[in-house]
């Protein structure tokens, strides 16, 4: 009995010690962080949260905004999307922050864009996704299926052949990139021999990979999520098909699931993204080195950890120019094409979508690393632009699903 | 007594946490009280309550979306889903499964909900006028407003009464239940099943019925957060919501009527609050949490209370039924 | 031609994993009435003890079959002397008990290996059937799994030990009675379960890419085929798992991966609504236990 005194006085002290501490110095300004940093998806979160301190930090030792510190107000989600509204509300109502940065899965980012719309908070989502939403509240920095398909299916088919097959991950992106690569492939004078999807959940390629040998094609696109579907690559080379069918992968990498392949098992893939830890530019080479002083190890920086320092380092660059950190005036100087340069290239803001025009890398793994092969400058997000006009329609707060 | 008790609270705990919050917690009390109805009272091992929820929560958005109005949409929506418990129900115990058998085939029934939800995201998934939306779910469907006037949302603040009013009345009237000769009998049933069943008691139709019932107020609480979260995903129904709602349950005391409600908002509040530090993994923290409690509190968070109470009064034990959960499989 | 024996082998693999996932619960769970809901946690274990014993330098095969169960059993002990031994016979409260060890390990294992996807690479050279290349490491699956059921049915049938076992698992009290210490053969019992999860981790992790949540895909796979087998341990794992494994191989490959994990699932439903105390409760005559 005693015992369970005890445990029930510690547990209320610890609960009391952890009670939100409200209240604000108004010499400062407040950015707010909603991340997954602990949980299934951590593996995106932790480094998007190491990203963004380090943004701040730098931020803060250059002085801070027109004169005023930048204050991380930060929680962690757990990969739990009822968590994501009600930090959200949190963020709104008691912590009365100026900007929040976040949102993983897009049902995360469906969970509060509505919230801070409503509260007439600027959000930005830095996040490679499906693209499609249209609202004049949200800024999104990661690259869609157009502008990173468009220019993998013809860079992919000329070191192959025309016959694709398409392996994708049973969820919205899966479903949207395999329609763009199948308009693309057809583009390109291509032919989609078959689409297959795969939950989340499959680790178990066996049979799939029998199946694409009875169809035969000259090359297999592969936007495949997560850590289950990690293993297709690896029981891809382990039948020794590696040798036999080029591959190419939309997702593969965005974790750094790269890395964990041996050489022999990635060695040729061809991948297309904004950013690549092997990227040899001046900019990257000086963020990497500052990413080791701050952590000591640059191995975790991947894809989205990157959009999202480059998500502070554009909102930062906006409240500089508006001189302010009133919402209308940051936007309005977003929307003047505002642009920056980050670890992966050059960030224009495109003023009609509110997402962004970005460097896109062609690349192929080699010894785990993507060795850049060719850059594309500035690609425009399409694929958003032919749905949504903000211009024209500025109350416009839908996520379009683009029909092709 | 306890209801009574009940309201005060409910008006006073806003001063302390946020409406916002409280809403989902009241909403997580209503849906361990379901299960706690369902396995504490009736015996019935069954891990797929979060099916039931998540049904309730899907209903409401594809009927609202469909219907343009809440009211009629949360009808459909606990309909729906008790009728899907009916027909499951009817097939689990007229087909005399045993208890494992059971928890097996509501868990699995859970899960295909999940896998299908999640394979929705093609354009092929329409129910009426609403997508399905797959892995990313339902965004952007009416929420909840005053019967016969569609511009007047019920939202924040108001929600929260309207949840916490729910709650009171749920608890109300599963009391009632408890207390009648339905409840009495269910209670039989899960002491002694052959016994009840020679006595000339349909065991089979009563606890269909009974889970039935349980479903209902699961879905109540489904359409609820929906209505809180604004968006539905087929998370709700997946493995880890099934685990919480035990979770809640055995933590704050099966076989109490008020065990699974607070066992649902201290847990759901602990969670909350372990999001605010970056210091340890909360994972960890919260597996750490689940093992001392099953240790130190074999008998969960209420009956524990209750004992404390007791011993602090000085009072002899009155004739409490304290069960422990050993008993009760 | 040559695809029918490639799907053959596909066919043989599916069922040997589900074996080898499974036979660890079905030790737990079969003997002890212990639902442990960390079993997949137990399993990835055994995937990390052997990545990391691979990467300092030890031969794949010795950690994978040697290694890694020791070191998972040695973790199972020490859980059932810490937590496990106080909640037998409380098959609720062992759920809660595990579902909190389950999330300790994933915490532990991200604060110690990172959050980041890990994996080996496959062993095993893959090698062609006719026109069709094949995963020679599928082939290892299918000897461990034989080996593992092998080994399971002398233990039980022939040894001592089996027996012993077989008896406290009936009537704890008789045993006691007899001299047995009940106590430790749990102990054992629960060492054993361990081990069994941590080679089946361990022999699969270089097939996957592993992160601390991949736990969770194996527990529900693992607990539905443990059930539908019924209360005879080995006849009903290898029926079981044929059943699932071959419903699983024929949707995937004909229809799509989506359907095959339905048609799983639904499979478990009217197999369990046919028979509802499993495979073996019907087919085979119930013995004393």
């Amino acid at each position: 009995m005693i015992m369970n005194r005890r445990h029930f006085i510690a547990a209320a002290g610890a609960a009391a010690t952890l009670f939100p501490i409200a209240g604000r110095a108004s010499d400062t300004i407040r950015l707010g962080s909603v991340l997954d940093t602990s949980g299934i998806f951590d593996a995106y979160g932790k480094p998007m949260d190491m990203a963004l301190g380090l943004a701040v930090n730098e931020i803060n030792a250059a002085g801070g905004l027109n004169g005023k510190e930048v204050e991380v107000v930060s929680y962690d989600t757990q990969s739990d999307m009822a968590l994501y509204s009600q930090y959200a509300q949190q963020l709104v109502r008691n912590d009365d922050v100026d900007v929040v940065h976040g949102g993983i899965l897009s049902a995360s980012r469906e969970a509060i864009r509505q919230t801070l719309r409503k509260a007439g908070i600027l959000y930005f989502y830095n996040v490679l996704y499906e693209g499609g939403v249209c609202d004049r509240n949200i800024f999104i920095n990661g690259v869609t299926p157009a502008q990173q398909v468009e220019a993998l299916v013809p860079f992919a088919m000329g070191r192959s052949g025309k016959k694709v097959h398409v392996l994708a991950a049973d969820y919205n992106y899966g479903q949207i990139t395999a329609k763009w690569i199948q308009k693309y492939v057809a583009d390109n004078g291509g032919e989609t021999v078959a689409v297959d999807f795969f939950p989340l959940e499959v680790s178990e390629f066996g049979s799939t990979i029998a199946r694409i040998q009875s169809i035969d094609p000259d090359l297999v696109i592969a936007p495949l999520v997560g850590g289950a579907h990690l293993s297709f690559f690896r029981q891809w080379a382990a039948a020794g098909m590696n040798e036999r069918i080029p591959l190419a992968s939309t997702s593969l990498g965005v974790g750094n699931e790269h890395r964990v392949l041996t050489a022999d098992e990635g060695n040729g893939i061809m991948v297309a993204y904004h950013y690549s830890q092997e990227l040899d530019t001046p900019a990257n080479n000086d963020f990497k080195a500052r990413w080791a002083q701050a952590y000591g190890d640059t191995s975790a920086i991947h894809e989205i950890a990157v959009s999202n320092y480059q998500g502070v380092l554009t909102w930062a660059a906006a409240v500089r120019r508006a001189g302010s950190t009133n919402r209308d005036d940051v936007i309005a100087a977003l929307e003047e094409g505002l642009s920056i340069e980050g670890p992966g290239g050059t960030v224009t803001i495109d003023p009609q979508t509110h997402h962004a025009k970005l460097d896109v890398h062609l690349m192929i793994l080699e010894n785990q690393g993507m060795t850049v092969i060719e850059t594309l400058p500035q690609r425009p997000p399409v694929d958003t632009q032919a749905v949504c006009d903000l211009g024209a329609n500025p109350d416009d707060n839908t996520q379009y699903e683009i029909r092709i | 007594m306890m209801a009574a008790a009940a309201v005060p609270i409910a008006l006073l705990l806003p001063y302390v946490i946020d409406t916002y919050t409280l809403t989902v917690l009241a909403i997580y009390a209503m849906l361990a009280l379901s299960l706690g109805l369902v396995w504490g009272y009736g015996g019935i091992l069954c891990f797929g309550q979060a099916a039931f929820f998540g049904l309730g929560a899907y209903g409401y958005a594809v009927g609202a979306i469909n219907i343009g109005e809440s009211t009629i949409a949360m009808v459909v929506a606990v309909a729906a889903s008790a009728a899907f418990a009916a027909i499951l129900g009817a097939m689990m115990f007229y087909g005399r499964l045993g208890d494992v058998y059971l928890a097996i085939i509501t868990l699995v029934v859970t899960l295909i909900l999940y896998r299908f939800m999640s394979s929705t995201a093609g354009d092929a998934y329409v129910i009426g006028k609403a997508r399905l939306g797959g892995f990313n779910g339902i965004p952007g469907f009416p929420t909840l407003h005053v019967p016969g006037d569609p511009s007047a949302y019920i939202w924040g603040d108001a929600l929260y009464y309207l949840c916490a009013a729910i709650l009171v009345l749920v608890l109300i009237l599963v009391k009632l239940l408890l207390s009648s000769g339905f409840g009495r009998i269910a209670v039989g049933i899960r002491e002694n099943e052959t016994r009840m069943s020679l006595l000339g008691y349909d065991v089979r139709a009563r606890k269909t019925l009974l889970f039935t019932i349980g479903a209902a107020v699961a879905a109540l609480a489904g359409a609820l957060f929906a209505n809180w979260g604004e968006i539905v995903t087929p998370r709700l129904f997946g493995l880890t919501q099934s685990a919480e709602i035990i979770i809640w349950c055995i933590v704050g005391g099966f076989g109490t009527r008020l065990g699974p409600v607070l066992g649902a908002a201290s847990m759901g509040y602990l969670k909350f609050l372990l999001g605010q530090q970056s210091l340890i993994d909360n994972t960890l923290v919260m597996g750490l949490i689940l093992i001392l409690v099953v240790l130190f509190l074999p008998r969960g968070l209420v009956p524990a209370l209750a004992g404390l109470w007791d011993a602090a009064w000085q009072r002899v034990p009155a004739r409490r039924v304290q069960r422990r959960r050993r008993d009760l499989v | 031609m040559d695809l029918i024996a490639v799907m053959a082998v596909e066919f043989l693999y599916a069922v040997a994993s589900l074996v080898l996932i499974s036979a660890g619960l079905a030790v737990v769970f079969g003997m002890m009435r212990v639902i442990n809901l960390a079993h997949g946690e137990f399993m990835i274990l055994g995937g990390y003890v052997t990545i990391t014993a691979v990467n300092l330098g030890v031969n794949v095969f010795i950690a994978m079959v040697i290694i890694a169960p020791l070191a998972v059993a040695l973790i199972g002990v020490v859980v059932e002397r810490l937590v496990i031994r106080h909640l037998y016979g409380r098959l609720v409260d062992t759920m809660l008990a595990t579902w909190g060890l389950s999330l300790f390990f994933i915490g532990l294992v991200t604060v110690i290996f990172g959050n980041t996807t890990t994996g080996i690479s496959t062993p095993i050279p893959g090698f062609a059937i006719g026109d069709y290349r094949i995963n020679g490491y599928s082939f290892f699956i299918i000897l461990v799994a034989v080996l593992l059921l092998a080994a399971m049915a002398v233990i039980l049938r022939t040894t001592r030990f089996g027996l012993i076992a077989r008896g406290t698992m009936a009537r704890p009290d008789i045993a006691a009675a007899l001299g047995h210490e009940t106590e430790r053969i749990y102990m054992a019992t629960f060492a054993v379960g361990s081990a069994l999860s941590g080679l089946a981790g361990a022999v699969l992790a270089p097939l996957v890419g592993l992160v601390p949540g991949s736990g969770a895909a194996y527990i529900a796979k693992a607990f539905i085929t443990v059930i539908a087998g019924g209360p005879q341990l080995l006849a009903g794992l290898m029926s079981s798992a044929t059943f699932f494994g071959v419903v699983n191989q024929l949707f995937t490959f004909t229809i799509s991966p989506v359907i095959g994990e339905v048609a799983l699932l639904v499979a478990a439903v009217i197999l369990l609504r046919m028979l509802p105390r499993g495979i073996t409760g019907r087919f085979f005559r119930e013995r004393s236990s």
